[in-house]
């Protein structure tokens, strides 16, 4: 769906990904993660040439994703799964000798995680018996718990009632500037309120990018996407 | 998962296994064949109900430590200790070569592919009859001794040294699900695409996982040719194969004694049945196994599980 696109991060930018269903967002986000291989082109990170890379060293690197769909441990609780995901990082979690509460410092900063989400008191209860909204909160606290540098958001909103997006993107908000953070998001309130740049996708590619001034004034992008709101 | 300390419940469980040496005498030979098939269903427990690699060949290495263990026997050396682990060694090479290819596939593919494994090495011990016996098995070897202790007719030191391994293997696994290799198979499990995501190499870890379980069964295999003192083909059977993964359904995957209970009342279930029936055994085991995943998906244990918790 993709097609020849060139987009730069730089880094602690707040970008957004809008664009109509079928733009190729999502598929854009699984090039550059790994999770499809592309017929041509590069991903860089930090100047370094990724593209030969399988998912799990781009995360490795620094570069986490969340799922647009729930893409959760049902069955482990939302603490196992973060530090899961931290032991992962550190390297401990081919060491199948060692009980886990041995761990205690990945422990603590995969408690630490779901506290900056508030989700602290959920952390014993499995990952299917949370809300929907804490659901969506666990996606983003796995992609932290890689401690990333660059972190692709497929719609962290999705389904999320509209009162509940909020909170959620305050606490996206409220991720460190030194992360640099791309998400996809339909709800234009959000994406003004939130993203220092937006980049508009349509057909595969990136027809127009600037500040969300620029976007709001951009007459194509008034006619091609922002338009289908008025009419609709 | 977090919580890895003994609950009552377990310690009483293992002192009954004790039970059989007060109680019934006359069953330790049937008591130590439950113990070594339920070794060999817990083995299959950690690639099935942890990493989720559905096998129907998990025999073909409880046949190669059944097999390398007879022939170490037979032409170099019967003491049973080192035998048990050079098959155990020998499967888990065996496992760890293979399951380069195993990880690589999932679903019906991969059950094919362990299957056609199995049937594999099944047909090569057939046919290579002047170092395996054929069809008529691995004879002319006897293991007089473990420790010191004689195998003797009734089974006591056969059953106390299946038991003993069986322990040790046990506490091995439970040691590896409560740790973070153990939390990486769930993950696995639970949502293999998402692995990558977090980082995962989830490849590496299956291959771990395969080899273990490997090494466990080929373990097991070894035992029951100490206990046995012969070799039948049947150890690289598909029925074996296939009657393992039932057990292990049977008593609930992914839940450490699942394996062990199930082998119990499988072994137990048969040795009354087929006594009086024997051409009704399978149609009994059938009809419990269509009972079971109807209405008690997670096995036996696993109902007992929400039982105790919907009683609580």
């Amino acid at each position: 769906m993709a097609q020849a696109l060139d987009l730069e991060l730089p880094a602690g930018a707040r970008y957004a990904l809008i664009g109509p269903n079928g733009a190729g967002k999502t598929t854009l986000i699984n090039l550059v993660t790994g999770m499809l291989a592309p017929d041509g082109g590069s991903v860089l990170l930090d100047g370094e040439d990724i593209t030969a890379l399988p998912a799990e060293a781009r995360v490795k690197r620094g570069l986490a994703r969340t799922f647009q769909i729930n893409a959760l441990f049902p069955q482990l609780t939302a603490l196992e799964s973060v530090a899961l995901a931290v032991l992962e990082r550190d390297g401990h979690a081919h060491n199948w000798w060692r009980g886990l509460p041995r761990f205690g410092a990945q422990l603590d900063e995969a408690q630490a995680i779901l506290e900056s989400l508030r989700l602290e008191s959920q952390g014993n209860r499995l990952t299917r018996e949370l809300a929907y909204g804490e659901q969506r909160l666990l996606e983003i606290a796995l992609a932290l718990a890689t401690r990333p540098r660059v972190l692709l958001l497929d719609e962290p909103a999705a389904g999320v009632p509209r009162d509940e997006t909020a909170r959620l993107f305050a606490a996206i908000a409220g991720l460190s500037r030194e992360l640099t953070v791309l998400f996809i998001e339909h709800d234009m309130e959000v994406v003004f309120r939130f993203a220092s740049r937006i980049l508009v996708m349509v057909g595969g590619r990136i027809l127009v990018q600037g500040t969300p001034e620029e976007i709001a004034r951009d007459p194509i992008v008034r006619e091609v996407y922002l338009g289908r709101a008025r009419h609709a | 998962m977090l919580n890895i300390r003994w609950r009552p419940l377990e310690v009483v469980f293992w002192l009954c296994t004790l039970l059989p040496f007060a109680v019934a005498p006359g069953y330790l030979s049937l008591a130590s064949q439950i113990a070594i098939t339920a070794l060999f269903a817990l083995s299959l427990d950690l690639i099935l109900g942890y990493a989720g690699i559905v096998s129907l060949g998990h025999a073909a290495f409880f046949g190669l430590g059944a097999y390398s263990a007879g022939l170490l026997a037979k032409h170099l050396w019967a003491e049973p200790l080192t035998g048990l682990a050079l098959a155990g060694a020998l499967s888990g090479l065996v496992g760890y070569a293979t399951s380069h290819v195993v990880v690589r596939f999932r679903h019906l593919a991969l059950i094919m592919l362990t299957l056609g494994f199995g049937l594999l090495l099944h047909e090569a011990a057939n046919s290579a009859s002047a170092l395996t016996g054929g069809a008529d098995g691995l004879q002319g070897f006897r293991v007089p001794s473990v420790l010191g202790f004689r195998f003797d007719l009734y089974g006591t030191t056969a059953y106390g040294y299946a038991l003993a391994v069986l322990f040790a293997c046990f506490l091995i696994s439970r040691r590896i699900i409560h740790s973070p290799f153990g939390l990486a198979l769930r993950g696995i499990r639970e949502n293999a695409t998402r692995m990558p995501a977090i980082g995962a190499p989830s490849r590496a870890h299956l291959r771990k996982a395969y080899t273990l379980a490997a090494v466990m069964a080929g373990i097991a295999g070894a035992l029951l040719t100490h206990t046995t003192s012969t070799v039948s083909l049947e150890v690289l059977s598909f029925g074996r194969s296939a009657d393992v993964l039932v057990i292990l359904i049977l008593g609930g995957a992914g839940r450490l004694y699942g394996g062990i209970l199930g082998a119990i009342l499988y072994m137990v279930a048969r040795d009354q049945f087929s006594g009086a029936n024997p051409q009704y055994w399978y149609f009994w085991i059938g009809l419990l196994l269509i009972a079971v995943v109807m209405f008690l998906p997670n096995g036996i244990l696993g109902g007992l599980a929400r039982f105790s918790r919907r009683a609580a």
